[in-house]
């Protein structure tokens, strides 16, 4: 079994108008650009990206908003830094795109379920706040919650240290955020990494069991830092 | 002339317990942590997936992999741990965070909390993870300024702006007071010297009494 692919542009032509994408990352770390790089060339359009944030202007998940590709962003963090308004909060006024802003707990719990067989589940969270409205409540041991319902993607991207060729991957410290969740969650994962290797990794260093992932692609990125 | 934001943060770090699980919110709250001797074996929890959290890293030392919910290049401390964003929520969720400290537009005297939305116009909200810590942190802090530059109070009796949680803010430190949220108004600890008890009521909107034992908030002068 080998799951390492010479072209990301041939992996990710899979990706059709009106998918929905989720991506990792949280600051800096774990954000899949060689994909994300690609995929802008390829420019599928109508997509529904799952993104913790999308605040930073010049990120590529942003770029892909910017590029026309977004229809609608679920993501936890929407506003643009600064005073101004980023091209999003542009679009999201023009009606352009569609916003669903979550709790992050309740964000990595859709996405955790949607990956785990779990059809929703009940969470204090949101419970009398505007990110509660309209979802059902119910009162369970004295504690009002809300109806969560699992998040499932067509296709994941995420960012990572070392893969092996049967598909396992290691993390570089807080790399692995959202990444091993969103690999659960969606039909298709492709997993960008630095290092990919032929011999297996050493199982105590599997963070992302090879049974979620699909295609492995080598990562442009590399770590700054020790 | 009240406490700047590096002293609020002193003056809350004061308040840890040894031991504690503590999670710090962006701007004010991060700051703490500069005030906490790594003798204290305080873990800070960051929700992005790391419990024991360090200094901020220096140039040389910096790695974009290792970074804090506030995007900050960090380091770990001895015996620091780094899991999945599912298992961070979960930690928080489940109520193993002790403290978490936050910044707030409003708190109203029944301890909501409005920090996630400040209702600018077209601006697009961010709520991150101030809602799961706010709700499941065994207790929550907020660090802010008592008024807005327009010299409205910051303490309300109702919050205007749209609610991160209900009934969870405990203690708020002040740039002029440290004030418990007692269930019956406002109660405030302590209070800088240039401020008299009539000063800090008109200052306040909402039902606000010294405690019996009030003494004087004071903290050293920082340099930065």
């Amino acid at each position: 079994m080998d799951k390492r692919h010479q072209s990301a542009e041939e992996v990710l032509k899979e990706i059709k108008d009106g998918s929905t994408i989720m991506i990792s990352g949280f600051g800096e770390a774990g954000v899949p650009n060689t994909l994300l790089s690609e995929l802008k060339d390829l420019h599928p359009t109508n997509l529904t990206i799952v993104v913790n944030s999308v605040t930073r202007p010049h990120s590529l998940p942003h770029a892909l908003i910017e590029a026309n590709m977004v229809s609608k962003v679920i993501t936890t963090s929407a506003r643009g830094r600064g005073k101004g308004l980023s091209k999003f909060e542009e679009k999201l006024r023009d009606g352009e795109v569609e916003l669903e802003c979550l709790p992050q707990g309740t964000f990595s719990e859709r996405i955790r379920a949607g990956g785990a067989g779990i059809p929703a589940f009940f969470t204090p969270v949101g419970y009398g706040t505007k990110l509660g409205e309209g979802k059902e409540t119910r009162n369970i041991q004295g504690k009002d919650c809300v109806l969560e319902e699992a998040l499932k993607g067509d296709f994941a991207l995420i960012s990572a240290n070392k893969a092996d060729r049967f598909g396992n991957v290691n993390f570089s410290y807080t790399q692995m955020n959202f990444g091993p969740i969103m690999a659960t969650a969606c039909t298709t994962t492709i997993v960008e990494a630095r290092l990919l290797l032929e011999q297996p990794l050493p199982h105590n260093h599997i963070q992302l069991s090879s049974v979620y992932v699909d295609y492995l692609i080598k990562s442009e990125e590399t770590n700054h830092g020790p | 002339m009240g406490l700047d934001k590096s002293q609020i943060a002193w003056r809350a770090a004061q308040d840890l317990k040894n031991g504690s699980v503590v999670n710090l919110g962006l701007g004010t709250p991060v700051l703490v942590s500069n005030f906490v001797k790594s003798s204290r074996d305080i873990f800070f929890q960051s929700e992005n997936g790391i419990l024991g959290v360090g200094p901020e890293a220096t140039q040389e030392a910096a790695n974009s992999d290792l970074v804090d919910a506030g995007s900050r290049k960090v380091t770990l401390i001895p015996g620091a741990s780094i899991f999945d964003s599912a298992a961070s929520f979960a930690m928080i969720r489940g109520g193993h965070v002790d403290v978490t400290i936050l910044g707030a537009f409003e708190v109203s005297v029944s301890g909501d909390l409005a920090n996630w939305d400040s209702g600018a116009a077209d601006k697009a909200p961010l709520v991150g993870g101030a809602m799961d810590l706010a709700v499941s942190a065994k207790t929550t802090w907020v660090l802010m300024q008592h008024n807005t530059k327009d010299n409205k109070s910051r303490l309300v009796k109702r919050c205007s702006l749209p609610l991160t949680a209900k009934n969870c803010v405990e203690r708020i430190y002040t740039d002029i007071a440290v004030i418990d949220v007692t269930g019956d108004g406002f109660l405030a600890r302590e209070l800088i010297s240039s401020v008299s008890e009539e000063e800090l009521r008109n200052r306040t909107n909402g039902n606000i009494k010294l405690a019996n034992n009030c003494c004087v908030l004071k903290a050293p002068n920082i340099t930065t």
